[in-house]
């Protein structure tokens, strides 16, 4: 078969929806610009018209002590004394609620919204910096590097402040040698709870009983690590949260009275203890400010703002410290810590309110002004109304000041109302877009998408005229990107990669297109019998049929909120009406049941079936089961479903847990006894059949993988969620056998799959070939067998004639139950071959199994539910498929190529959308399970390639599954095919035997074209809902849940077409490879048995 | 061709969609509150029960119904007593089967239930109507060369519409409009309702405009 072709022209369409997502992406998702700009002591001016260095004047405070407790969220610092009966983590920190009531002009507890994305980096981004973090860097959460605006750090160490940091590492990274001193600790192991904490803990009391500091930061990861590991309710988050109390308690206790303490949390967290996301559980954070000095002029007014901005906090500290605020903060002072105008005689060395608003709007003003004159994507019009206001304001202000006037209190009103404009407006347009970029990621998509539709319809035709020609196109892509380039340098003077790729991707898009349908007209002229099959495709009675509806409707589905919200219920609405749809159909042709008494036929008006009515019944009632088989596995599948936020009402799946977070011993067992009983199913099943095909006789690679390493595999894993699960103090005397199985374990099943994909890759044949001693012996005197009729003919010829020969045999002695023991003493060719039935599918079939597991290892125990029902829903949708085409093969309406029709194809894709689902996961960054980084790795790790490559596994499992279990999908109808059905027809002479894959290698170029068909198709249908996601993102992109659903949803469904399409590239090379050996053992064979 | 089954046909749907016209509109004389979105068990009760009432009586009326081959009471009864066995097994099918497509289980059981007994009373009910008790040649009618009759093609029309009515019915349900007809099972209830609507129009119609191609095979 060509090989070649298929895959180059898999490649090419790959690669062009890859340019396709890169360019849109690019334009989507951009940067908000940073202002390199700082603040110095000499540009904040003072109220007057003098200019004073504002760095020489008495701060109030001279020195701060940070603590931040990483999710610290306002529940957990909230005290009711009316709770009796408080869950793990209220009323565990009362030292904050008794400070607060006790010293109320002293202290204060607020509740502290962070912007989303609440992830730690982004969190200390924000609070250090002032400004708001955009979309995109949340992806820098995984190697942050350092902060190169200007930021509250930065100014503490140009006026001279020490600034002591000890805890979370994120920071060093962060503010590389900024440091006066620095103790960090490693954060990125969730697991653990207690590092961090008490390292911070060693070193905390000794440098504030020291003097060498004057900003102390420490940050404090335990309850946040204990949230992702355990979530909020659980003992080990009371034990942690006291522990804090403990904390806040004695650093109070060593406070002096030049010292301002800040306790703040920098996210909060969601009822299972994540977050990243923007729902008011993970925004609202704590924060609790103490001084012994008094702080606040007055106990708590009703009239006090109840919430703060995390940005508040920057201006804030900056003012009452004595540092300019940064630059590019957009935050406003939190007003009850100044006193109000006029009575700032006691503070010393402290600003009015009044005076704290007018240094923050004047800062805030300047990098308005700063920032427009870089970019222009704030909107013109809220722009200039903020000039003017402010114009306004200053005047005011000024003429107030000059003439020695008690200002109005709607003056500082007005102020504050020009800070929280400015600040909404920021937040409304740092999301900026190139539209040009993203039109043209656009076009690309789409052309992208209607090639693979085009190829799809017309691969055979291309097959069979040598492939499509690759050359002109790739050479007119390189020829277009050329000139780009060359158009650039000398327009702009510098290239954009982007742009060049566009090019070259859309005028050989272009190419390819025109070439396609030039080749339809040749292909009639030359077929007029193909005629009909080439020129329907676009009609739309042949678009509008059900297998294209259905995603059709997924696409539309993608546009709205509610419907990516309620994504996997859609996924399996959909795959249901699919089943349904399939024996229905059947049945509108008349294909279900046998046809009974049929008028037409007894008067020879239609032609006699070439099955008889038990087989058809039985092929019915095979089809019937598996349809049951489908539908109850997709009901079963809704159980494993995580939630989003913003389902109400929903609770997610109890196997999504790890089973250490179980604390019912019983329940516990419970959950493994049935992790472990799906697992040994998997093992088994896959085992079943491949013995059942007769896979399992040769001594090849892939036999002892399917032998030793596929249950070994399975061993290693049961073993690993058993150790796993086990107490920490349970058995103490373990601990160390314990913590080496952690390690061991997952790494010996990490090899294990290694070296069995690895083996499957280098031998992939599983054909054991048995020649009888006797018949070799008298080769010589028997009467040549029927194939040498054909030696005057070429080897291609012989070949053709003696696959289904050595086919023949096999199955006989299968049939007869004689596996090894050939008795059989008739002529013929003396070659038992067993397992060349299979010889596509054995492989092809072990790789899933084996990966499926290698996979279910990143995942929950509990997932080996869902992933048992994976591989049944697998098995159906196989059979399903196999049965129809059966049934439809009876009736005439057999074309005499492998063509996998829609329906299974959108089946197969769908599914790989339900389980993605079902597998617990959503197209949200906090439902990533991070946990899988950690699996054989529980010290984490120290670069960044390995865990997001272990995540991106974890979380794509399923696309990777059913993507390469995509050729599996053209084998099974062979596999299952019922003897004599075809075989009278497509063999001729050869007899009423089923040769099975056999009937591959016999017409390599239908082969050939019905495998770049099914790729292009399964391509067809995920690239049809990348393009969905992109153009909601694109349509909607000033849509509120933009950057909640939609981008997310863009981000996840295009990585899920990246490894999709890879996966199914690998699937396919597989199956080129098995297909090359094929051929080499026959060439091998055929000396052997007749020359 | 077929006129005269034609106009049969149409006054027959004519009938049957006053009479869901009627049972809609009347209640709200009768019973306080009454409502589609308000009482919808109530509404879905009404109709079910009017078109299974009327149904019966035109079509047995009308003479369409298969002749029986005996003519003895005990075999009436049993064919009688066989509709009403497969009317409720088809109740029991559609709940499953609406079940499996996401319907809560347990929690508005009544309501899905009640949606069962209104899909089964626009389909099942026609084929009783029509072909009488007989699976085998309910089974025979969806296929492409299964209709023996004009009636047998009315009824494919109508069943098909009414369940592409429910199955459409069901695509409103997660958007976050918070409309009274949004609730479970109103908008399937409504969806199959229309559906079964326009079967009744669209099936004389087709026929009507198709009648020169249709040919039947005799029985």
């Amino acid at each position: 078969m060509k090989g070649l072709p298929v895959l180059s022209l898999l490649l090419c369409i790959c690669a062009m929806y890859f340019v396709g997502i890169y360019l849109f992406v690019g334009g989507f998702l951009l940067v908000r610009l940073e202002v390199n700009r700082t603040s110095t002591c000499g540009d904040v001016l003072q109220p007057g018209e003098e200019p004073v260095d504002f760095c020489r004047v008495q701060p109030r405070f001279r020195r701060a002590v940070l603590l931040i407790i990483d999710a610290l969220k306002i529940d957990f610092a909230r005290f009711d004394p009316n709770n009796t009966t408080p869950r793990p983590y209220e009323n565990k920190l009362p030292v904050l609620e008794e400070t607060a009531s006790s010293r109320p002009s002293h202290s204060r507890l607020y509740p502290f919204r962070a912007d989303p994305p609440t992830t730690t980096m982004q969190r200390i981004k924000g609070f250090t910096t002032g400004s708001l973090p955009t979309f995109v860097d949340v992806g820098n959460n995984f190697a942050s590097s350092a902060i190169l605006e200007d930021n509250l750090i930065h100014q503490f160490v140009q006026v001279g402040k020490r600034v002591v940091f000890m805890g979370d590492d994120t920071w060093e990274n962060l503010f590389p040698k900024k440091f006066y001193r620095s103790l960090p600790f490693p954060s990125f192991n969730v697991k653990d709870l207690h590092t961090v904490d008490n390292g911070i803990l060693q070193h905390l009391y000794t440098t504030m009983m020291g003097g060498d500091w004057d900003v102390l930061v420490a940050h404090f990861l335990g309850v946040d690590h204990c949230g992702h590991r355990f979530g909020p309710d659980h003992p080990a988050m009371a034990d942690k949260l006291t522990q804090m109390d403990g904390v806040i308690r004695s650093v109070i206790d060593r406070l002096q009275n030049d010292t301002l303490l800040v306790v703040m949390g920098d996210h909060g967290m969601t009822d299972t203890g994540d977050h990243g996301g923007e729902s008011q559980k993970e925004t609202d954070a704590a924060i609790f400010l103490y001084s012994p000095a008094p702080l606040f002029p007055g106990p708590p007014s009703q009239s006090e703002q109840d919430v703060v901005p995390q940005t508040d906090l920057v201006p804030t500290l900056a003012l009452l410290l004595g540092v300019p605020i940064p630059y590019s903060s957009v935050g406003q002072v939190l007003l009850p810590l100044f006193p109000p105008h006029g009575q700032t005689e006691g503070a010393v060395g402290g600003l009015s309110q009044l005076e704290a608003l007018w240094i923050n709007a004047k800062q805030v003003n300047r990098f308005l002004e700063t920032y427009s004159g870089m970019a222009k994507d704030i909107p013109p019009e809220s722009l200039s109304q903020l000039k003017d206001e402010f114009t306004r304001l200053s005047y005011e202000y000024l003429t107030t000041i000059r003439e020695g006037r008690s200002p109005s209190p709607e003056l500082a009103a007005s102020l504050q109302a020009y800070l929280t404009s400015v600040r909404d407006t920021c937040r409304a347009t740092w999301a900026r877009f190139n539209p040009f970029k993203m039109a043209a990621g656009l076009a690309i998509l789409a052309f992208a998408c209607l090639m693979c539709f085009i190829l799809s319809e017309l691969s055979v035709v291309l097959i069979r005229e040598n492939g499509p020609g690759l050359k002109a196109p790739v050479a007119v892509a390189l020829t277009a990107g050329g000139c780009t380039v060359a158009g650039q340098l000398l327009t702009q003077g510098y290239i954009e990669v982007a742009w060049c790729l566009a090019a070259a991707a859309l005028s050989s898009e272009l190419l390819l297109l025109w070439t396609a349908c030039r080749s339809r007209p040749t292909a009639v002229a030359k077929n007029g019998s193909k005629a009909p099959k080439c020129s329907r495709w676009l009609t739309p009675r042949h678009l509008f049929i059900p297998p294209l509806v259905v995603p059709l409707l997924r696409c539309a589905s993608l546009l709205s909120d509610s419907y990516v919200i309620a994504e996997g219920r859609v996924v399996t609405f959909l795959m249901f009406s699919l089943a349904l749809y399939i024996p229905i159909h059947l049945n509108w042709d008349g294909l279900l049941l046998p046809p009974s008494h049929d008028p037409l036929k007894s008067a020879g008006l239609l032609p006699s079936p070439a099955l008889s009515p038990s087989t058809v019944r039985k092929e019915s009632s095979t089809l019937l089961t598996c349809v049951g088989l489908l539908v109850g596995s997709l009901y079963l599948s809704l159980s494993f479903h995580g939630c989003r936020e913003e389902q109400g009402s929903c609770q997610p799946s109890p196997f999504l847990s790890p089973l250490s977070r179980l604390q019912d011993s019983q329940l516990k067992n419970i959950h493994y006894i049935l992790s472990i009983f799906s697992l040994g199913l998997w093992t088994y099943l896959l085992r079943r059949c491949l013995r059942h095909y007769g896979n399992l006789n040769s001594s090849g690679g892939t036999v002892f993988t399917a032998r030793w390493i596929l249950p070994l595999l399975s061993v290693c894993l049961g073993l690993h969620w058993a150790v796993s699960a086990t107490p920490e103090d349970s058995f103490r005397n373990l601990a160390e056998l314990i913590s080496l199985a952690q390690l061991a374990l997952p790494r010996a099943a990490f090899c294990l799959l290694g070296l069995g994909l690895f083996l499957i890759w280098l031998d992939p044949l599983t054909v054991f070939v048995k020649t009888r001693a006797a018949a070799t012996a008298r080769g010589s005197s028997l009467p040549p067998p029927r194939y040498r009729a054909s030696t005057g003919i070429s080897p291609q010829a012989e070949l053709h004639h003696l696959i289904p020969q050595i086919y023949q045999r096999m199955r006989r002695s299968l049939d007869d139950g004689e596996l090894s023991r050939g008795s059989e003493v008739d002529s013929g060719p003396a070659v038992e071959a067993y397992g060349l039935g299979t010889v596509y599918s054995a492989p092809l079939l072990l790789f899933c199994g084996l990966l499926g597991i290698g996979l279910l290892l990143l995942h929950p125990e509990g997932m080996s539910l869902s992933f048992l029902l994976l591989l049944l829903e697998m098995g159906a949708l196989l059979h399903i498929q196999a049965s129809s085409t059966t049934l439809s093969g009876l009736h005439g309406t057999y074309t005499g190529g492998f063509n996998v029709p829609w329906t299974p194809i959108v089946m197969w894709s769908l599914a790989a959308t339900q389980f993605f689902h079902a597998t617990g996961h959503l197209p949200t960054f906090p439902s990533i399970q991070w946990g899988a980084a950690f699996v054989g790795f529980p010290d984490g790790h120290t670069g960044t390639i390995l865990p997001a490559s272990l995540v991106t596994l974890n979380t794509f499992a399923s696309h990777i599954l059913f993507a390469v279990g995509c050729p599996l999908l053209l084998f099974w109808p062979l596999v299952c095919e019922v003897r004599g059905s075809r075989g009278g027809r497509a063999c001729g002479e050869e007899g009423e035997d089923a040769v099975m894959e056999m009937r591959l290698r016999e017409n390599p170029q239908q082969f050939s074209s019905a495998l770049l068909q099914l790729s292009t198709r399964y391509l067809f249908i995920h690239g049809a809902q990348v393009f969905a996601s992109v153009c909601a993102a694109a349509i909607l992109r000033r849509h509120l849940m933009v950057w909640k659903v939609f981008a997310p949803k863009l981000m996840f469904e295009a990585s899920g077409f990246l490894v999709s399409s890879v996966s199914l590239l690998i699937g396919v090379t597989l199956v080129l490879r098995v297909d090359v050996a094929v051929g080499r053992w026959f060439k091998r064979i055929i000396p052997d048995a007749s020359r | 061709m077929w006129d005269h089954e034609i106009r049969a046909m149409a006054s027959t749907h004519a009938i049957i969609a006053a009479s869901v016209f009627m049972a809609t509109v009347l209640p709200a004389v009768f019973v306080r509150g009454f409502s589609v979105y308000g009482t919808h068990l109530l509404w879905l009760y009404s109709v079910s029960g009017t078109v299974t009432a009327v149904s019966v009586a035109v079509f047995w009326l009308l003479g369409i119904t298969p002749p029986t081959k005996k003519h003895t009471l005990g075999y009436k009864l049993s064919r009688l007593f066989r509709s009403c066995l497969y009317f409720f097994l088809s109740c029991l099918f559609f709940h499953s089967v609406v079940v499996l497509y996401g319907a809560p289980l347990i929690e508005s059981a009544l309501e899905t239930f009640s949606l069962a007994v209104l899909l089964t009373s626009l389909t099942t009910l026609r084929c009783l109507c029509v072909l009488g008790p007989n699976v085998q040649a309910w089974i025979r009618v969806f296929s492409r060369h299964g209709a023996m009759s004009v009636w047998d093609t009315c009824l494919q029309i109508t069943v098909a519409c009414t369940v592409v009515g429910a199955w459409v019915g069901a695509f409103p349900i997660p958007l976050d409009w918070d409309r009274p007809w949004q609730v479970w099972p109103v908008s399937c209830s409504l969806g199959a309702m229309i559906g079964f609507l326009t079967g009744l129009v669209a099936s004389p119609a087709w026929i009507h405009y198709h009648r020169k191609q249709l040919t039947y095979k005799c029985k």
